[in-house]
């Protein structure tokens, strides 16, 4: 039996110990690690990332809602008065301020693309609704503007803008 | 745990297994001769009928199980299959689902005596946080359950649910992703919570334990909330509390067959009988009545505070209301444990089971009008009366005088009749 007076000082037992201990630990790291990481996108799921779409037969004033990574995507097709609407808020009166400019592309101003979950928790805004000419949540009662900018209620961002980018005039890469 | 064991093996055979494992003498201990106090009346019969229901739960679960498959092509048609074709599938399936709304009312009514009698005083703190963990537990296996059969409700309530990691700062997005498998609800997010639904019963089960064996150290508390003195204010478990509630099962077989045979649908929701669909949000997206009040609290919280902007506040905000159960041991100081001892605690009681109620019934009214008002006015009295009132009733209200034990307080019940 080790007495009292053996332990107070460091010895070469203790430092074994405690590097036992720490390679252990990364060991077990090590192990658990694959077993949480098998719980993120897999490799199919993640090959679905980038697609392309023609947005040239949607009408002035129509939506489509397409299929992005599992997400529903609207494509808005708007109107010179929306545009307009839209471009005329001032900053001062945004929740997640952003111009109407940030959120299109040059020269495509009238395409608007966006994933279609409310920003607060997922749902699909109904479109042409809401106070503020845009999208309105049934939710929880977010109301969207004619760029898909949170106005009012418990969303805290603006619908999100995919990254996508025109590879011609009417074709779209999304992702 | 053997203090109570007044068990001699009657034969060779037990005396050898006696000494080996004493299974059979543990058993007696705690199944039969528990002291337990002589007073209790039937709002303490439903401890044992949520071990009688998550039993129903366990039984029928594996049994659906074996006809049931994970996958969303599959997930609703399996589900009709169990109904229609499966020899006795449509009674089978209606009690599990059934059974999950008869847990929880059972549930809501253990933790609401809890809460009026004081059993969460000291020494039952663990016996009660423990109740609250399987409370917890129970919700989100709820939660799972409520994804397999895979109908828009399934699908667009575990969207919604799923959103509220995105309010975590910084990681939130990577959180949902790993929780979801994907970018969105999918094929690994219903695989995945169809294993944990599985497993999720027998770790309840593993924390029932727990709670059984927290409660059988210190013993039952009781309507008067005295401590048992001596031995004239027990009678032991078997055979008068185990007939007690074998009957309180009985009764409460009655609604839960009811609702079986002649409407095992009303609780469920219409839309949950068209299959999931990823681009259509249904107009009104309503949790299981259950989850109600925290969905309310999640809701109520639709203004940013400094910094906190509303989305996480909700989040915040329904988290605390859960987390707030698990403290109240220490935010109700007072001595007195039963609130029939209590004059003004029962008044801010009765409140609060209203308030709660309201609460559940707001969660399902559309979020507009007069209804997000309420629902701020009701989710503010949810945490004033953990928060407020109950720390300073302990200190400024006079309770009534107790009787000295439970024997008296049953004698003297008798005398006065």
């Amino acid at each position: 039996m080790a007495t009292q007076a053996e332990h107070t000082t460091t010895n070469r037992r203790d430092f074994l110990y405690v590097a036992t201990g720490a390679v252990g630990a990364v060991g077990t790291a090590a192990v658990v690690w694959p077993l949480i990481n098998q719980l993120n996108p897999d490799a199919s799921t993640l090959a679905l990332a980038s697609i392309q779409y023609d947005v040239g037969p949607i009408a002035e004033g129509q939506s489509v809602t397409i299929m992005w990574r599992g997400l529903p995507v609207f494509v808005r097709h708007r109107t010179e008065a929306e545009i307009a609407e839209a471009k005329a808020v001032p900053l001062s009166d945004l929740k997640d301020p952003q111009t109407d400019e940030e959120r299109t592309k040059p020269g495509h101003e009238q395409w608007l693309i966006m994933i279609a979950n409310c920003t607060h928790l997922g749902c699909i805004p109904v479109g042409d609704a809401g106070d503020f000419d845009g999208w309105f949540c049934p939710c929880h009662g977010s109301h969207y503007d004619t760029a898909g900018r949170i106005r009012r209620g418990p969303a805290p961002a603006n619908l999100v803008v995919p990254p996508y980018e025109f590879i011609s005039d009417t074709l779209v890469q999304i992702g | 745990m053997s203090e109570h064991s007044t068990y001699v093996p009657g034969n060779a055979v037990e005396k050898w297994l006696d000494d080996r494992l004493p299974v059979v003498r543990f058993a007696k201990a705690h199944l039969m001769d528990f002291p337990t106090p002589k007073n209790l009346n039937y709002w303490w019969t439903f401890g044992a009928i949520l071990v009688m229901c998550l039993g129903v739960q366990i039984v029928t679960g594996i049994i659906l199980a074996m006809h049931y498959t994970p996958n969303t092509a599959l997930a609703f048609d399996s589900v009709e299959h169990i109904r229609r074709n499966v020899s006795g599938g449509r009674v089978i399936q209606a009690t599990h689902a059934v059974g999950a709304s008869m847990f929880f009312v059972a549930l809501y009514v253990h933790m609401f005596r809890g809460l009026y009698y004081g059993s969460y005083k000291a020494p039952r703190e663990i016996l009660w946080i423990l109740g609250v963990l399987i409370f917890i537990l129970t919700m989100a296996t709820a939660f799972m359950g409520y994804i397999l059969p895979w109908g828009q409700m399934s699908f667009w309530g575990a969207t919604v649910i799923s959103n509220i990691f995105t309010a975590i700062p910084l990681v939130g997005e990577n959180i949902k992703q790993l929780v979801l498998g994907g970018f969105a609800v999918g094929n690994p997010t219903l695989n995945r919570f169809f294993s944990l639904h599985y497993l999720l019963p027998f770790v309840i089960a593993a924390v029932v334990a727990l709670h059984i064996w927290a409660l059988h150290v210190p013993g039952n508390n009781n309507p008067v909330g005295v401590e048992v003195k001596d031995s004239r204010d027990t009678i032991p478990f078997h055979p008068y509390y185990t007939m007690k509630d074998l009957f309180a099962m009985v009764l409460f077989m009655i609604p839960f067959a009811w609702f079986i045979f002649f409407a095992p649908d009303i609780l469920g929701h219409p839309d949950n009988y068209i299959m999931a669909n990823s681009q259509v949000t249904p107009a009104h997206i309503v949790p299981e009545w259950y989850l109600l009040p925290f969905y309310t609290i999640l809701r109520a919280i639709d203004f940013n505070v400094l910094f906190i902007d509303s989305k996480l506040g909700g989040v915040i905000a329904m988290g605390g209301a859960m987390v707030m159960l698990l403290v109240v041991p220490w935010l109700d100081t007072s001595k007195v444990r039963s609130g029939n001892f209590r004059p003004m605690f029962k008044w801010f009681y009765w409140l609060f089971v209203i308030n709660f109620i309201g609460l559940m019934y707001l969660g399902a009214q559309p979020a507009e009008g007069i209804y997000t008002v309420l629902a701020k006015v009701c989710t503010a009295y949810y945490f004033v009366y953990f928060l407020i009132v109950l720390p300073v009733l302990s200190r400024i209200e006079t309770p009534k005088p107790l009787p000295t034990s439970i024997s008296e307080s049953v004698l003297g019940k008798n005398a006065h009749a």
